[in-house]
């Protein structure tokens, strides 16, 4: 009976556990939405707050709105005023494509690191190290890229992220294996290979693999060859988020429609019922991080080929931090993933345009993306709002 | 059955006192489910009271709504005779009600005493606990119960009976004057139970009302004073332990006679099909607690091994089913060495195991019911081809195994987690019991399920037997392994001390083999 308690006690730190799944797909989207809702409605006070503190501010209730459509305006919308003379927005467009281009060129890494995430929650890994892996990822397909030199387009970009998803790999077999075989945290491991990669890979930016003729520590520019390009006329938007969704269907696939993909999810759900199902629990734990790694791999590849175009030594990056976030916000579901990962691309492509046009700090909408997660995270209080819910609810408690 | 407020008016001048509790038309419907449908409860001062009724009848639901868990739809609830509104566990407690779930909630890393004080801390001055007088009141209450307990004790290094002991203290500390017990004995070994019983009675004499929820027939006979049977959220009558049977209290229970005695023929044994040759096995601290074992079992017969819990079986089923590797000796399946064979192997070669913990290993609760049916057969076809999944075929799996097998579910989408103990374990048997079988490894097949399941599953069990299985059966419950086996193995300290046959098997003296490990005067011929 100590057996079973102590089971009940691992299971209670489960990501999975972590992630409260309850309830269909159409549910959780309506928890989540409610929970952005709340998180800008904070944001909304806060930034009423931050105009009454500037100098000679007044408490403007009007403010929040006019701070969010300047958000907007700075991500999606064409500017009323702001309008770039000849190109964009013209005959009365709505989408400015340039601002769209940079928020799916925002979205892109966050896809591929919060997959790296979701993935590893899906088999009861919490994989922190997309950082690390994503770093990894931006450096080998650069690092290749450079070099393959008179390769033309599709071959020398594809072999190129294959190298940033080989990359990505390599960091995250190293937690997987330690954990298989020695039984080291995940958490652990990842956490402290995240040190690894970014100081390791810095030394190898600013030493062997320096640009010579570069101003500042960098490696070398990729080939054109190896260069995302930007297919519509007037938008910055690489293939990137092309790739990154594709990964994501790819993903989702693997996931709920293979029999890969339910060993998976069986180790995460029971691994004791795994071992007892045939499943081998080591084998899929090294997969999934290998797995996992690869996606933030690539999302490094795809930040890599399509905007740095070399690996800056001092990369100043948090995507695979900020994928952690997305994850949670996706409910670990791969298109949860896709839609968080959006938004939160919405918010940050679009915070630059709210501090020019409104004077608040952009340091509000990361206040904003730590709100909505928290009431993510507290997803009780919110069910406690929803009157089926607590119907819901009951009939969990009575079948108990 | 009557009422009891209109039996003979007090004709002397004595004082009729009013019941401990009563419950009066308690109503509680949950979406599609009227799990409390009116039902009535009364318990006398000093009553032992017990609720009987299968998984699922509502006896869960009717004692959260007592402790303030549930609001009830309508119905209202008297305590000594007052209309009282409870608000949650602590209005409940506050009003004397005490609750010993079945899963203890006991902090293990805790002492005794810090465990029973726990929200009710006795404060030497408003900054710092007065432990010595709390361990006083502990000791004493323990003494007036009868047993002895060490409030300084850590309760993760206590038995699971002793722990019982603590949750009950606890309710007594705040004291409780209504004790409910939510299948007290489900963890217990049989003579915990009996001690557990010596408490219980003792705490009725003194004056407590106790509710005892159960659906063990026996252990209801044994020690309650007054029966109510629940079915289907309805009181279905009552009963009186002097009178009635076990037969008469499985019939309300289920709603149909009931077969308690499984009804086998001779078996007729074939080819050996397993065989442990000088197995030994160790636990998980490396200390072997399968020492040397040898054993058969041939096809078309049952072989149980009984024994107390703890006596290396669940190491040795744990070894044979590939969970666990063999220190030293082999394991044939007919011809083939199969020791350290992995579980996906020995499933390949028609070997099928019932799990002793169902929750544990033998199924993904969060799962859809249909996908717990092929958790052992998902990469195979129909259910999946080239590695990706069909789910229409693993649709129509379930469709066919829900009604053969009678689980009871509104539909294989539903997550298994939502099904009653008894309909998870005939999932496990359907999903087992629906493929090939050579050899069926069965552990606790019917631990804490109700008599209509266990009736079902016995069955299941003696049909394949009589199909040609070989069956290993592992019990703690000695009259299932009495009942369903043609030869019975007792274990012992890890090894196997005495080998007898099932029809002429006494269960006395098994039941002196199993504490004693002493064999004498019985045929002897599996001892190593």
């Amino acid at each position: 009976m100590t057996t079973e308690r102590g089971a009940a006690g691992g299971m209670s730190v489960d990501p999975t556990t972590l992630l409260g799944g309850s309830g269909g797909l159409g549910r959780q989207a309506l928890v989540t939405s409610i929970a952005v809702l709340a998180g800008l409605l904070v944001g909304a006070a806060l930034i009423i707050l931050s105009g009454a503190l500037q100098p000679g501010g007044t408490l403007d209730f009007g403010l929040p709105l006019v701070a969010y459509r300047a958000l907007l305006d700075g991500a999606l919308l064409c500017e009323e005023g702001f309008q770039e003379a000849g190109i964009l927005c013209e005959e009365g467009g709505i989408l400015d494509l340039r601002a769209l281009g940079n928020t799916l060129n925002a979205s892109t890494p966050l896809i591929m690191t919060g997959l790296a995430v979701a993935f590893g929650f899906r088999a009861g890994l919490f994989n922190i190290g997309a950082q690390g892996q994503f770093l990894l990822g931006a450096f080998a397909s650069t690092l290749i890229g450079a070099n393959l030199v008179g390769v033309p387009f599709p071959t020398a970009a594809a072999i190129a992220i294959l190298a940033g998803a080989l990359g990505g790999a390599l960091w995250g077999f190293i937690p997987g294996a330690l954990k298989a075989w020695r039984g080291a945290h995940e958490v652990v491991t990842t956490i402290m290979l995240n040190f690894v990669a970014a100081l390791g890979l810095r030394y190898l930016a600013n030493g062997p693999f320096r640009d010579p003729g570069a101003t500042f520590s960098r490696t070398p520019d990729i080939q054109p060859g190896a260069v995302l390009p930007t297919p519509i006329d007037g938008s910055p938007m690489h293939w990137g988020i092309v790739v990154a969704v594709g990964v994501a269907v790819a993903v989702w696939f693997l996931l709920f429609k293979t029999t890969l993909g339910f060993e998976i999810r069986t180790v995460g759900a029971n691994p004791f019922a795994a071992r007892y199902a045939g499943i081998r629990p080591r084998l899929i734990t090294i997969l999934t991080m290998t797995l996992a790694g690869s996606m933030a791999g690539v999302g490094g590849a795809a930040e890599g080929l399509g905007i740095t175009k070399n690996y800056p030594a001092e990369y100043g990056t948090s995507y695979g931090f900020d994928g952690i976030a997305v994850a949670l916000l996706g409910r670990a579901h791969p298109f949860g993933v896709v839609g968080a990962a959006l938004l939160f691309g919405v918010l940050r492509a679009g915070a630059g345009s709210m501090q020019r046009q409104t004077d608040i700090p952009i340091d509000i909408i990361t206040i904003v993306q730590g709100m909505i997660l928290l009431f993510v995270a507290a997803e009780v209080v919110i069910r406690r709002l929803l009157p089926a819910a607590r119907a819901r609810r009951a009939t969990a408690t009575a079948a108990a | 059955m009557t009422d009891q407020r209109t039996e003979g008016a007090p004709a002397t001048g004595e004082v009729v006192r009013a019941p401990a509790l009563e419950m009066r038309g308690i109503t509680k419907h949950f979406p599609g489910v009227r799990a409390n449908d009116g039902i009535d409860l009364e318990v006398r001062p000093g009553e032992i009271h017990a609720l009987l009724g299968e998984n699922g009848a509502g006896k869960s639901t009717l004692m959260n709504i007592l402790y303030g868990l549930l609001a009830p739809d309508s119905g209202e609830i008297l305590l000594d005779g007052e209309t009282v509104g409870i608000s949650g566990p602590s209005d409940a407690i506050a009003r004397g009600i005490g609750m010993v779930h079945q899963h203890f909630m006991l902090v293990p890393v805790f002492t005794v005493a810090e465990n029973i004080v726990l929200g009710n801390e006795t404060m030497a001055n408003p900054v710092f606990l007065d432990a010595h007088k709390a361990d006083d009141r502990i000791r004493e209450l323990a003494r007036q119960l009868g047993f002895e307990i060490d409030p300084s004790a850590v309760v993760g290094d206590l038995s699971v009976g002793i722990q019982q002991r603590i949750e009950i203290l606890k309710a007594l500390y705040r004291g409780a004057k209504v004790l409910i017990l939510d299948e007290p004995t489900a963890v217990l070994t049989p003579q915990e139970t009996v001690e557990i019983f010596e408490v219980l009675k003792r705490l009725a004499a003194e004056g407590t009302s106790i509710v005892f929820i159960s659906h063990k027939l026996y252990e209801v006979l044994e020690i309650a004073d007054r029966i109510t049977v629940i079915r289907r959220g309805k009181v279905v009558g009552q009963a009186d332990p002097k009178t009635a049977t076990e037969e008469d209290l499985a019939e309300m229970m289920v709603g149909r006679e009931v077969s308690l005695v499984v009804d086998k023929g001779v078996a007729t044994p074939g080819e050996v099909v397993l065989r442990a040759e000088n197995l030994s096995v160790a636990d998980d601290r490396g200390s072997v607690v399968v020492d040397s074992i040898a054993f058969e079992v041939r096809a078309g017969e049952i072989l149980g091994i009984a024994g107390v819990a703890g006596n290396g079986q669940a190491e040795l089923v744990e070894a044979l089913t590939g969970l666990r590797r063999v220190a030293s000796g082999r394991v044939l399946l007919g011809d083939e060495d199969i020791t350290n064979h992995s579980p996906r192997s020995l499933t390949e070669r028609d070997v099928a195991y019932i799990p002793g913990d169902r929750q544990r290993f033998g199924l993904v609760l969060p799962y859809p019911v249909e996908d717990n049916l092929v958790l052992t057969d998902y990469h195979k076809p129909p259910y999946s081809q080239r590695g990706v999944i069909n789910e229409r075929a693993i649709s129509r799996r379930a469709a066919e195994l829900i009604p053969e097998f009678d689980i009871r579910t509104p539909s294989g989408a539903v997550p298994t987690s939502t099904l009653s103990g008894g309909n998870q374990q005939k999932l496990i048997v359907a999903r087992e019991f629906s493929r090939p079988l050579r050899l069926l490894i069965a552990d606790q097949p019917t631990r804490g399920i109700d008599v209509g399941s266990i009736e079902f599953i016995h069955k299941q069990i003696v049909a394949k037997r009589d199909a040609g299985t070989a069956v290993l059966l592992v019990s703690a419950e000695l009259d299932e392994v009495l009942e369903l086996s043609d030869r019975i193995a007792v274990i012992y300290r890890g090894r196997i001390v005495a080998t007898v046959d099932g029809a002429t098997a006494e269960k006395e003296r098994i039941g002196l083999i199993m504490a004693t490990g002493e064999a004498t005067g019985q045929r002897v011929e599996g001892a190593a």
